[in-house]
């Protein structure tokens, strides 16, 4: 098992690390964590972001200025034709803000690949972007969208003042451009708890989601994606200074489930960061844990038996239900 | 010295120790209560919020509160059970004013 716990990697002067009562190589125990195909690359294709929400494992904001060129682009568009990738899944910071972002869906929807994009919603009310409803609907993206709770008070909280209200008006142009209705036009939204709790149990909190935006919005959607908070980056911070770090973790290993590894996104995906290094995962890739490769000599082959690198912070996608970038992996 | 100290609720456990049999056999029962059935586990959460509240158990109202919040409630939902259990426990008090009515009437002309 490929472990890191015993690397230095930092963050203000602290460990990047969360601290853990146990080790998670320790606990997969004889499991072994290897990847097993390559069928999604998931691009992160920068850090700026016009929201600087508190749980945000990528530090994104719009301070930011880490913006993937076109040239990365271009290997990207390569890699997944010359592998025939079945999913191409976008992600950021807000990835609408990156000039090259129509560009890459374009070019990528000539390939026939199913396109992902992670929407932060309120993106949408930026300049030059109040067309995304539409541009996505030609491309038949799907789309992820964040929306943390049903109710203004949760979701202000943990992703600014005013983004309940935008994200809902947000939600209203995409429905009325067919996502979330036409069976082509797919629209999931993720909910992440508001603090240091495990989230839900994914039906359940759907069918609470699918009630209250019905009734109190006339808004639909597809699925919901139950995510949970990942104890690095911005969101440590949050757990270190609300004293909540050591009973957040404690959490997690408790709700440690075997059932969950077999399901665990880094087995069948390959992150790539805005400057083309690849990872095992967007986690990974926040915490700079590369693989050898990187998106200028990526062969999937030799990529799909490769050993996963761990922490401490992978308790984050195995506790309870588990947690990946399509929700839920198992049975709690 | 506290009575009450938070790392004590993970030395729950330690109460077994002169009796364990009847200590699985509670734990067994606590945890098959709090099982999906014909209630969810949401509204068990919010039930045992609210009991945990009328009983002032500061390790239950923290242990629910967060189930609660895993489960997928907010604080509105459980400000309301709080609520209804506590206006329980209030007029179950009242209630006995009926005693004090009954006791009066009964010495006075």
């Amino acid at each position: 098992m490929t472990s890191i716990a015993t690397v230095q990697i930092t963050r203000n002067g602290k460990p990047a690390l969360p601290n853990s009562p146990n080790n998670f190589a320790e606990k997969l125990g004889d499991a072994k964590l290897f990847a097993v195909s390559v069928n999604t690359l998931q691009v992160n294709v920068g850090k700026l972001c016009n929201q600087a929400c508190k749980h945000c494992h990528v530090d994104a904001s719009p301070t930011r200025t880490e913006i993937m060129p076109r040239e990365v682009v271009d290997a990207c568009v390569r890699a997944i034709r010359d592998f025939k990738i079945p999913i191409l899944d976008i992600t950021g910071g807000a990835p609408e803000m990156i000039p090259n972002f129509r560009y890459f869906v374009t070019e990528a929807r000539k390939l026939n690949t199913k396109i992902i994009v992670r929407h932060n919603l309120t993106v949408m009310f930026e300049n030059n972007q109040t067309d995304l409803p539409e541009f996505f609907a030609e491309n038949e993206v799907e789309i992820v969208c964040s929306l943390p709770y049903f109710l203004q008070t949760q979701t202000d909280a943990q992703r600014g003042k005013g983004v309940f209200d935008k994200s809902i008006e947000a939600l209203k142009r995409l429905n009325a451009v067919g996502y979330g209705i036409d069976e082509k036009l797919v629209l999931n939204l993720v909910y992440n708890p508001v603090g240091a709790f495990l989230p839900p149990e994914q039906s359940a909190i759907e069918a609470d989601f699918k009630r209250e935006l019905k009734a109190r919005y006339n808004i639909s959607f597809n699925n919901l994606f139950t995510i949970t908070n990942m104890p690095i980056a911005r969101y440590l911070d949050w757990l270190r200074r609300s004293g909540n770090e050591e009973s957040y973790m404690q959490k997690l290993v408790s709700a440690f489930n075997p059932a969950t590894i077999s399901g665990l996104m880094c087995k069948n995906l390959i992150s790539v960061d805005w400057r083309g290094n690849l990872f095992d995962c967007d986690f990974n890739q926040m915490l700079e844990l590369k693989l050898p490769q990187t998106i200028y000599d990526f062969d999937a082959e030799k990529l799909k038996n490769r050993q996963i690198i761990t922490a401490n912070h992978c308790f984050g996608c195995a506790a309870g239900s588990g947690s990946s970038c399509g929700g839920a992996v198992a049975e709690s | 010295m506290s009575y009450y100290n938070e790392e004590d609720l993970g030395r729950f456990g330690e109460v077994a120790k002169y009796k364990p049999e009847l200590f699985e056999k509670f734990l067994a029962w606590y945890q098959a209560c709090q099982e999906e059935g014909a209630l969810s586990k949401r509204e068990k959460a919010l039930i045992g919020l609210a009991v945990a509240v009328t009983v002032q158990c500061p390790y239950c109202i923290e242990a629910f509160t967060n189930s609660c919040l895993e489960n997928g409630s907010n604080m509105e939902q459980m400000t309301e059970s709080m609520h209804l259990a506590s206006a329980i426990r209030g007029g179950a008090s009242l209630i006995h004013g009926i005693q004090s009515h009954n006791a009066h009437d009964k010495v006075s002309m």
